[in-house]
């Protein structure tokens, strides 16, 4: 039986590879690991966010039903720092180790981590934990006013912006605030953490968008050779950020599981996960516009304010596409630090660029409204042909197709620019846009496939897929360079032991993984051409270099031989390529940069102050879509995170003593099913060559970005409101202006 | 959660002997609060008394046309039921502008009675709550107060009574059977929640009892109704106002009115002097706002909270205005 062929495998609309794994319960996430003997461990939490913890009651804790070990400062092992490096590959999200002293710096930091035979025990005893603290006053929890306010850690000019702006006829000068905003990935935070016998190496399940990342960490933490740690994370229910790089829990469990010599599995409570393990940080930011009458922007300031916590300083880099937005000769981008008594924050899906483009997208909107043009038309007249910022041309651009696309499936063009002015029954129907931008970023891979005499194909990588379809992705460059259909490729990832893969992370995995991929694949088929050419083979004699590839077997001389015949007539089991990719030096001549543009309608009941998103149309160019189904899934659910962002999503803390108050399902409002509108999706299919030889820019983050101004200025067309402070509650529709 | 005894009844009298000397013996029907609040380390009961299998679960209409629910008939049962659908459609508005689907389907009607509030200080071990803790204070009162009542609150509490289900049985009006050791009593629904003032973690009538049924008050015909909840999102979420109405109309005048309100006070609440004013006036905007001015004379906001007053205006002015148009539709 000869396989089907699969032409055309990149870029077709293709299943997941490991949906029937995920919907029958066989994709094993970390918490579905269970070892011999092994223990749970739960977090204490510090409950106040400021002082010293004086100290622990821990007898009724330990006598509880199953409890072996309480972990906490004085009981616990010497450790190191890691060295928190990215480019050492060894960063981890919170640099203070567990337990390190007596300080509390955030209200949730562990104060103890209770460990006992099942995870009940554990939590039960958890709670019968005692803390006595020594509060201290000062506590800080919001973003400072002032314009001089934290620590400058950035800075971006170009030409003259002040003395443009100063010249300018037209100018804006606006403040935008944004809530901290969680994560909230379906699978909360977990680890399992295992000494193996006899050699006592580390091996750890986790839950992390970055396998390598954690094991370095973890060998520097433990004074250990990389050799001897690995890490594990065949499947994960999203992270969205919050798991790049390694949490305190990590640590701690790990700690444990050596100290007792018996395997610990941590898995977070929701309540912890929110609190300990990063968060979209506060920001507020300044934009200051400069044009000219006709629109032409002449001047941009955009000046920062994120938080970071006391014990890191993760910088959420607001500017970060400002200076390539638009055509302008005079741009400055500041950014300032300010810590607070919050848990660390970290990357958060489109980090910084998303709350940035809330900030510069609402404040080209304002723009258009105060020189009566239309919001579309203003972005056409400072259209950036070129990359300002670095001079150089785009690989590849098409945002202007994207914005005239997307309006003219919107019906853009029958907007009533009005205040209020379209109606339907109660509701009063709001218009607004905003484009989307997100970097096309790279990072070196290593990949391994083995062609096996069965006819089957394993494709190894150790970055992991996230939930975005990673495996498929792979399967899928497989099928194309060697025709052996989808059904008969393995796919391995998640696994330090592999070939070194990438971060999921920035919207890099496709651009990275898949080259490597097609590396390995055809140094396996030069491989098993070489075989079939050597004597005995089904080619002896022939050039390697003549033969063909064709559906699972090679071809030459009106002869065809399968994969599988081949190795089996040589008494091969396999063939095995390697293969490795990395950026080259084509950022020298080009700028990668993807753009898109949503369109929001929403709903405004003025009687019951309610507002509800009606429909989004969105036009993206991410280059070439490998998989379209998935890419087109990742935007839609970018646009979901996009609403909650504008509409509901903020962790409050309280401000007596910044104690984080909503830290559940229920009081941290995402968006419900019941919120999401029609969504309208268009992926424009300009393969970006320049970048790889798929053409793919990669997706996931640039979805996000944008879709927050334009709701909150089809807020403002609705209402004739213009907020500035996300998440859009009711109480600030209701308040006088 | 501490670990706890478990037993499981089969009948009324078993349930309330395996309850028996045990105060902090807790009944589980849904568990949709108890099993939250008991992970949360916030109610620790010693002992839980499963009551899923107690003959409770049936609707029946008696003699006089009430209806008397179960105290086991599932939230979605209820709002689906014939009956509830054709005489009590408030009620089943309001029960479907509750919670998700999912959790209407385990929710019962003894145990939505029975629900805690949602205030984040409650909910939290560690922070001072007088209804939690007696006597260690209300966090709520200087702190994160944004979702807290602005009606029926004491110095003690401003818990919100968190049920959308309760604001329709405080207009329909019912009777609670409970039973206890020494046989059943009955509680008007009006009488069961009580106000937080100085005792906040008394929170109703229930005493060593268990509740069985629910007997609806008997319906009121024509009737206009209508459940306006505002909310956050657009489910699976607690109001920030609702409203309820119930009006009858004769000619273009008021006959019958209710008017009860749910996430702005500390228990299901009912607006008499707004409905004597509505009794007999025409039903227009004019006599709506006049109306929600009247029920909302005597909130009193807290640092966070001051939009719910506005925000419960405009509901009950919706609700108003549906529930007459519900009844003119119905009327054609």
């Amino acid at each position: 039986m000869s396989p089907t062929p699969e032409p055309h495998v990149v870029g077709r609309r293709t299943p997941r590879i490991d949906g029937e794994d995920k919907l029958t319960g066989r994709a094993d996430y970390t918490v579905d690991h269970r070892l011999e003997g092994m223990l749970h461990g739960y977090p204490v939490p510090a409950s106040i966010a400021h002082g010293t913890l004086e100290s622990l009651t821990l007898d009724a804790a330990r006598a509880m039903p199953g409890v072996v070990d309480i972990l906490h400062h004085g009981h616990f092992p010497d450790l190191h720092r890691s060295p928190n490096s990215m480019r050492q590959g060894d960063a981890v999200s919170e640099v203070r180790l567990p337990f390190e002293d007596d300080r509390i710096h955030y209200h949730g930091q562990y104060i103890a981590l209770v460990v006992a035979e099942t995870l009940e025990q554990a939590r039960a005893a958890a709670f019968r934990v005692e803390a006595r603290y020594h509060r201290e006053a000062g506590v800080v929890t919001g973003l400072a006013t002032g314009d001089d306010e934290g620590e400058a850690v950035r800075h971006y000019t170009r030409g003259e912006p002040e003395l443009a702006f100063g010249l300018a006829p037209v100018i804006l000068d606006r403040t935008y605030t944004m809530a901290p905003e969680s994560h909230v990935p379906l699978e909360p935070h977990a680890t399992l953490a295992e000494w193996r016998e006899p050699d006592r190496r580390l091996v750890v399940h986790e839950s992390t968008q970055g396998v390598f990342y954690q094991r370095n960490a973890l060998a520097r933490i433990f004074d250990l050779p990389i050799e001897r740690v690995e890490v594990i994370s065949h499947y994960i229910g999203s992270g969205f950020g919050n798991k790049l790089f390694m949490w305190p829990h990590a640590v701690a469990t790990a700690a444990a599981a050596r100290l007792l010599g018996r395997p610990v599995r941590t898995v977070l409570p929701r309540q912890l996960d929110m609190m300990t393990t990063g968060h979209r940080p506060a920001s507020r930011q300044r934009i200051r516009l400069g044009a000219e009458r006709d629109g032409s922007l002449v001047s941009i300031q955009h000046d920062s304010l994120t938080a970071t916590s006391m014990v890191d300083r993760y910088i959420d880099a607001c500017g970060g596409a400002t200076p390539s937005a638009y055509a302008c000769d005079s741009v400055a981008v500041h950014q300032r630090l300010q810590r607070v008594h919050h848990g660390t924050p970290c990357p958060m899906r489109a980090p910084g660029e998303a709350s940035g483009l809330f900030a510069l997208e609402s404040a080209i909107d304002e723009l258009a409204v105060a020189l009566d043009m239309d919001p579309l038309a203003l972005r056409l007249k400072n259209y950036a042909d070129q990359d300002p910022r670095s001079g150089l041309p785009w690989s590849s651009k098409h945002l202007d197709r994207c914005l005239e696309g997307a309006a003219e499936r919107f019906g853009w063009a029958t907007r009533d620019p009005g205040i209020g002015a379209m109606r339907d029954g109660d509701e009063i129907i709001g218009q607004g846009m905003a484009a989307a931008t997100w970097f096309a970023g790279r990072q070196p891979c290593a990949a391994r496939v083995t062609l096996r005499a069965d006819g089957s194909v394993l494709a190894a990588c150790g970055t992991q897929d996230i939930g975005t379809g990673t495996y498929t992705i792979v399967a899928q460059t497989v099928a194309e360079l060697t025709g052996v259909p989808m059904a008969r490729i393995e796919v391995r990832l998640g696994d330090t032991e592999l070939p070194a893969g990438p971060l999921s992370g920035g919207s890099m995995t496709t651009a990275s993984t898949l080259p490597a991929v097609a590396a390995a694949t055809r140094d396996a088929l030069a491989a098993l051409k070489a075989e079939a050419t050597r004597a005995g083979g089904d080619f002896a004699g022939l050039d390697p270099a003549s033969l063909a590839v064709e559906a699972g077997a090679l071809v030459a001389d009106g002869r065809r031989a399968d994969f599988a015949e081949i190795l089996a007539r040589l008494g091969r089991s396999d063939v095995t390529g390697e293969g490795s990719a990395a950026p080259g030096d084509e950022r020298r001549e080009y700028s990668f940069r993807s753009f898109g543009a949503h369109f929001v309608e929403v709903r405004w009941d003025p009687g019951i102050s309610r507002l509800r998103v009606a429909r989004v149309v969105s036009h993206i160019d991410i280059g070439r879509a490998i998989n379209p189904v998935a890419a087109r899934n990742q935007v839609e659910g970018a646009i979901v995170m996009g609403l909650g962002m504008a509409l509901l999503e903020g962790l409050v803390h309280d401000p007596r003593d910044a104690r984080l108050v909503n830290a559940n399902l229920a009081d941290y409002r995402i968006p419900v099913h019941a919120d999401v509108p029609e969504i309208d999706v268009e992926l424009l299919d300009y393969p970006d060559y320049r970048f790889n030889e798929f053409g793919a820019r990669g997706v996931g983050e640039i979805g996000l970005t944008g879709v927050a101004p334009a709701i909150a200025n089809a807020v403002y067309h609705a209402t004739g409101r213009r907020l500035r402070d996300l998440p859009i509650t009711v109480e600030k529709l209701l308040a006088p202006d | 959660m501490r670990p706890f005894a478990f037993a499981r009844a089969d009948s009324v009298e078993r349930a309330l002997e395996c309850r028996r000397g045990e105060p902090t013996g807790a009944f589980v029907a849904g568990g949709t609060t108890l099993l939250d609040l008991v992970k949360l380390d916030v109610m620790r009961p010693a002992r839980v008394i499963d009551i899923n299998a107690l003959p409770l679960k049936d609707v029946e209409r008696l003699h006089d046309d009430r209806l008397r629910i179960g105290a086991l008939v599932t939230n979605t049962d209820l709002a689906y039921h014939p009956d509830v659908l054709a005489d009590h459609p408030l009620l089943s508005q309001a029960i479907l502008a509750g919670a998700s689907s999912q959790v209407r389907n385990m929710a019962t009607v003894g145990g939505n009675l029975m629900q805690r509030t949602r205030c984040p200080y409650f909910r939290d071990p560690t922070a001072a709550c007088n209804k939690r803790e007696p006597g260690s204070g209300c966090d709520a009162l200087t702190g994160v107060n944004r979702m807290h009542a602005v009606l029926g609150g004491s110095d003690r509490c401003v818990a919100v009574h968190p049920s959308d289900m309760c604001v329709a049985l405080a207009a329909i009006g019912a009777t609670l059977s409970l039973q206890g050791p020494n046989g059943e009593r009955e509680v008007d629904v009006a009488d069961f929640h009580r106000l937080p003032g100085a005792t906040p973690h008394l929170e109703h009538e229930l005493g060593d009892e268990l509740i069985v049924a629910v007997t609806l008050a008997p319906p009121l015909k024509p009737l206009g109704a209508a459940y306006v909840k505002l909310r956050d999102r657009a489910s699976y979420e607690f109001a920030l106002a609702s409203a309820g109405a119930m009006l009858s109309l004769d000619e273009d005048l008021i006959g019958e009115q209710r008017l009860p309100l749910g996430g702005v006070a500390t228990k299901p609440w009912r607006c008499h002097a707004a409905e004597a004013l509505l009794a007999g006036k025409r039903a227009d905007t004019a006599a709506f706002e006049e109306a929600a001015d009247l029920a909302l004379a005597d909130a009193a906001p807290l640092a966070h909270n001051a939009f719910k007053i506005p925000l419960a205006r405009q509901a009950i002015v919706r609700a108003l205005r549906d529930a007459a148009r519900a009844h003119r539709e119905d009327d054609t």
